[in-house]
């Protein structure tokens, strides 16, 4: 994580305070916290634990006792930290063992407050989503008092209701359903966890009055991080750990509350090799998910599920997600089925099936518009995860979505606040995704000289625009097409630019290094840019920039500036995603084609098909965006910069 | 979800004839002791489809179903029934309702189904492809000799080897070609310009179609509207429109080309650029790639849903069938029965009155108020209510409805006696039917008859 590396403000603290203080000193502590945080010796440790004082109240009983720092990096909670404070190596072993028990609770308590007003916004949501209106019975009820006299068409059994109520009967009978699940939910919640979660809610409050998006972004991330990480020795509750998962999924829509401090951080992200978490997440999926057995080992935080059981099972509980909108559920089974898939097409779909939603919301009674939408889209989000992983792009598109919904006016009216949101959402997609491409077509073509031979990657979109409109203006060069299994998706770039006209010469990435003698230019698209210049993007992009930089051919990167990202990442591992494992042992369409047969189910056989890699920012020439041509260093400028004009406006 | 769901509960069938009545339609035939009907508002309401159209072929027919419902269902579902024409067909039947549909998808059932396949399957494929038509395929069912009824195999009547001839693509997804099997004498024509496109066609005689489809409703009523003399669903518009998949007279949600004559330029540029970024982005049907050969040409799709093996489907379209579907659902298929049966796999109803030595095996039922003499034995058969049975009467294999009476030592084999039919003692029937209310002449010995008045 990103976080950890945040350099602390703290360089050397000799001693430490956690657990037991002195009978002056905790005073001094509980009543003035920012005092403390000033002090440097204890402000790695109020890092950890600054508000014990005011949210447990067990903080106060303890005898305190005054110990030195423990060497931190042992406890693996807080590697950088430990580094931080290395310079104090003498540290008797009881004590250290013990400020580490005591690091735990601690940390636990405090990440309380911030887990738990995610779960009480996780919580709310559940009801909210369940009041769609229900659809098919207005039409039907509108179908039947319109037809009645017509034709003889009889209404020989309605379910009793109220008369008023009748036709929102499907929406009643769907929220009491809900009402069901989400009943021992809440009964879960002890009275300290619900004081904690009062407690919290206010402290956001306060904090969103008094201007809270000033806190630094590393603290706030450090925070959560740890908070996350500190949670799984202490004595977890089922709740809590069900809500720290799910912070993992809404940790990035930031209400209007103190969510706005942490979403800058990036979300903890769900480690899928931790048994009882994934237990618990899959508790509350709505699609089906069977781990797929032979995994790489490397790869075991990923998800990875056994394809083709997810679709049918989803397919077969059409009609059953009655709070699921019909648009963002085509889109979910379109993200399971591959329908739909690279970065911009996915973001274009899923805005589109929000503006859907949009038009047809309405608010429920005693319900806030804000909330209750932010609520609506966290369920859909949590869906379309569970269907395919967020892409960086949708990610950031759906922190736009939401940060727009938190900003909408109260005093607008309803009406006027769903149209707001769905102009909203249009603008994004025509000024950061169209309007972009748009751009960097016209960057990007300038660089486009005739009798160029420029080489491109798999099926980006933005380079394939680049292509036709460099051929529109008759500019004269050859187009080399590079491929790979499993996906292919490089035959239909092919197909259709043949289909224009330009020459092309099609191959496979085996023969990258052959070809790449004759390259002048090579074009690649991306999936994401992180904030230290590393192109994420489809694999195989890191290969073809590393030999075209060794052949000293230009590798220019063609991507929108809503796919930027802040976060840093130096590999591909920790962060991937993993395709199906079947895709590479068998060739689609051709069941007779089965050169692993027999092999598939060995146990000492497993097969990873990985999604994305990291291309280093050192293999990369330059970046297209709709901000112009940048070097990789200027990436973070473009996110800072742009995350402001984007977010802010 | 914006489906609306249509149950084509037919009429008095002519398959059906000694078993179906001017009392007893179609869809109220009993199995396991409940209309047939029931069974597809099970399914329906399990998977939270609450708001059903009923259409019933005929006047009488219709009073009688919606009576059945509004005792049944009330409460539960919102179910309209419909009454229409008789020997108007499955299209005609439509066309008569087609003013009541309103949503964007229908979804067309057949009322004479056992099932446990989700319908919401053929809906999620269906919204998926965008798909003009889907098509639920499902697996041949077992006729006849099975586990459970072995000994009375050999002498089942013969089925046609194979009920329907399917073309599907290489990814099994789009229908090709459909046909029924009784149809095909020797040769068929296949589309030239499908097989040219879709390069591949797999001919399949195992599946079935289950009558069970997802329509677009626009498509649908055009097709009504167009085609006057389309009787039947699946024997003239399914056929029509995959045949006519790729030169679709069918305006399906072509809109394009209305909005390329409006709006501003930059409006309509990005949304041209839009459809092709996400046109781009899957692999394109091959629908998409002929489209994108033959300008102007429309397409739309027909797709096909494979429903898994393991599941359960009979339609109750013959008297075999009838039988198949009452064994099965007493035997093989009974989580379906919605009954819970005892320890020796047979449902005894509490108020049922048995005789000294009479044995009710495995995979049977008794109804309410049944009375069962000395010295019977009941084997893999299913028995109504309020029937009285003599003594030494053997009953196998057969499904005896309510109010019947049958004499001491009648011995019944692979029939089927409807309500308030009566056979006088030593009656011997083999695989015969008797209608509602007839009497059976004392000491009589048939096999393979059907008795009904004239």
């Amino acid at each position: 994580m990103e976080s950890r590396r945040n350099p602390r403000a703290v360089v050397d603290p000799k001693v430490r305070q956690v657990g037991f203080f002195t009978s002056s000193q905790p005073e001094s502590s509980s009543t003035q916290p920012h005092q403390q945080q000033t002090d440097p010796i204890s402000a790695s440790a109020s890092a950890s634990s600054p508000p014990v004082s005011t949210i447990s109240p067990s903080g106060n009983s303890l005898s305190p006792v005054m110990i030195p720092p423990p060497r931190l990096n042992s406890s693996d909670t807080f590697p950088l930290r430990g580094a931080a404070a290395g310079a104090s190596s003498a540290v008797s072993p009881s004590s250290f063992s013990y400020s580490n028990r005591r690091d735990f609770p601690d940390g636990s308590t405090t990440a309380s407050p911030g887990r738990h007003s995610r779960g009480s916004f996780v919580k709310s949501s559940t009801p909210v989503a369940s009041s769609l209106p229900g659809i098919g019975m207005d039409s039907m009820a509108a179908a039947k008092s319109s037809s009645v006299p017509a034709s003889g068409l009889t209404t020989v059994s309605v379910a009793t209701m109220p008369p008023g109520l009748a036709e929102k009967a499907s929406g009643m009978e769907v929220q009491s359903d809900q009402k069901k699940n989400s009943k021992p939910l809440k009964e879960k919640t002890t009275k300290a966890e619900r004081r904690a979660i009062q407690e919290a809610q206010r402290a956001a409050k306060a904090a969103a009055k008094a201007d809270g998006g000033k806190v630094p972004p590393g603290t706030s991330a450090s925070v959560a991080s740890t908070s996350v990480k500190a949670a799984k020795p202490a004595k977890p509750s089922t709740q809590k750990n069900e809500v720290a998962v799910a912070a993992g999924v809404t940790e990035k829509k930031g209400g209007p509350s103190e969510k706005d401090r942490k979403k800058d951080a990036p979300h903890p992200r769900m480690q899928y090799d931790d048994e009882s978490r994934v237990v618990k997440a899959k508790r509350r999926a709505v699609v089906k998910q069977t781990e797929a057995k032979n995994r790489v080992e490397l790869f075991r935080h990923l998800p990875q599920y056994e394809h083709g059981t997810q679709l049918p099972d989803l397919e077969a509980k059409f009609f059953q997600l009655d709070p699921m909108h019909p648009a963002v559920y085509k889109v979910g089974l379109q993200y399971l089925s591959g329908d739909i898939s690279g970065g911009n097409a996915r973001c274009i779909a899923m805005l589109q099936a929000f503006q859907e939603v949009v038009k047809d919301y309405s608010t429920p009674p005693e319900k806030n518009l804000n909330r209750d939408m932010t609520a609506k889209i966290s369920s859909y989000v949590s869906f379309l995860i569970e269907c395919r992983p967020l892409s960086i792009s949708m990610g950031n598109a759906i922190r736009f979505v939401k940060n727009r919904i938190a900003k909408l006016p109260i005093t607008l009216s309803e009406s006027e606040a769903k149209a707001a949101l769905q102009s909203d959402i249009e603008r994004f997609i025509n000024d950061k995704i169209i309007g972009a491409d748009m751009v960097i077509v016209k960057h990007a073509v300038t660089k486009i000289r005739d009798g160029d031979v420029l080489l491109t990657y798999g099926s980006p979109t933005a380079v394939e625009m680049i292509l036709l409109h460099a051929h529109e203006l008759k500019k004269k060069f050859r187009v080399l097409v590079v491929d790979s299994r499993p996906k292919l998706e490089g035959q239909l770039l092919l197909r259709r630019l043949i289909k224009r006209g330009i020459s092309c010469t099609y191959t496979h990435i085996n023969a990258i290094s052959y070809i790449m003698h004759e390259v002048t230019k090579v074009f690649l698209g991306a999936s994401s840019v992180l904030s230290n210049g590393t192109v994420y993007s489809r694999v195989g992009t890191a290969c073809v920039a590393m030999v075209a930089s060794a052949f000293r051919v230009p590798v220019l990167v063609c991507c929108e500036a809503y796919k930027f990202h802040e976060r840093v990442q130096l590999d591909s591992i920790c962060s991937n995603e993993l395709g199906d494992p079947n895709a590479i042992s068998k060739v689609h369409g051709r069941e007779d084609i089965n050169y692993l047969d027999g092999l598939t189910n060995n146990a000492n056989l497993q097969f990873l098909n990985l999604m994305y890699d990291a291309t280093p920012s050192d293999y990369i020439s330059m970046i297209i965006t709709d901000y112009g041509m940048v070097p990789p260093t200027s990436v973070p400028v473009i996110v800072r910069e742009y995350q402001k004009e984007h977010l802010l406006v | 979800m914006d489906f609306q769901v249509v149950i084509l509960a037919g009429g008095f069938s002519s398959n059906l004839v000694p078993l179906v009545s001017k009392e007893v339609p179609k869809a109220l035939l009993p199995v396991a002791n409940r209309p047939v009907l029931s069974y597809v508002l099970d399914l329906l309401e399990s998977n939270n489809l609450k708001d059903l159209i009923v259409v019933v072929e005929g006047e009488d027919a219709a009073l009688k179903v919606g009576g059945w419902i509004s005792a049944a269902c009330v409460d539960r579902l919102h179910v309209e029934v419909a009454a229409v024409a008789e020997n108007v067909g499955t299209a005609g039947a439509l066309r008569a309702i087609a003013h009541h549909l309103t949503a964007k998808d229908i979804l067309i059932v057949s009322g004479d189904i056992v099932s446990d396949i989700p319908p919401g399957a053929v809906a999620a494929t269906h919204r998926r492809h965008d798909a003009a038509v889907t098509v639920m395929l499902c697996a041949q069912p077992v006729s006849g000799p099975s586990e459970s009824g072995g000994s009375s195999g050999k002498d089942k009547t013969k089925k046609p080897a194979c009920e329907d001839i399917v073309g599907l693509d290489s990814w099994k997804q789009f229908l090709l070609y459909i046909a029924k099997g009784t149809e095909i004498k020797k040769d068929t024509r296949v589309k030239k310009s499908i097989l040219c496109a879709a390069g591949k066609m797999e001919l399949r005689s195992d599946l079935m179609d289950s009558h069970i489809y997802a329509f677009k409703r626009s498509v649908l009523q055009e097709v009504l509207d167009q085609k006057p003399a389309f009787r039947s669903l699946k024997q003239d518009v399914l056929p029509y429109l995959v045949r006519t998949q790729l030169r679709s007279d069918v305006s399906s949600d072509q809109n394009n080309v209305e909005e390329i004559g409006n709006g501003k330029d930059n409006m309509q540029n990005n949304e041209v650029v839009l459809s092709q970024i996400l046109s781009n982005a899957s692999l394109p049907s091959f629908h998409q790639v002929y489209e994108s050969g033959l300008d102007s040409r429309k397409t739309h799709k027909c797709c096909v849903y494979i429903a898994d093996e393991s599941k359960f489907f009979v339609r109750l379209n013959s008297i075999q069938a009838f039988m198949d579907v009452n064994r099965d659902v007493i035997g093989d298929a009974n989580h379906l029965s919605g009954y819970s049966f005892s320890a020796h796999h047979n449902i005894v109803h509490p108020s049922a009155e048995l005789g000294s030595k009479t044995t009710v095996g495995p995979h049977c039922m008794l109804g309410e108020g049944s009375q069962v003499g000395d010295k019977c034995s009941v084997k893999r058969s299913v028995i109504g209510r309020h029937c009285r049975i003599g003594s030494n009467v053997k009953i196998v294999n057969s499904v005896v409805m309510d109010h019947a009476t049958i004499g001491d030592g009648c011995s019944i084999q692979g029939s089927v006696i409807c309500s308030n039919a009566q056979l006088q003692e030593r009656v011997t029937l083999r695989d015969c039917q008797v209608e509602a209310g007839y009497i059976v002449c004392a000491g009589g010995e048939h096999k393979g008859e059907t008795f009904a008045r004239k």
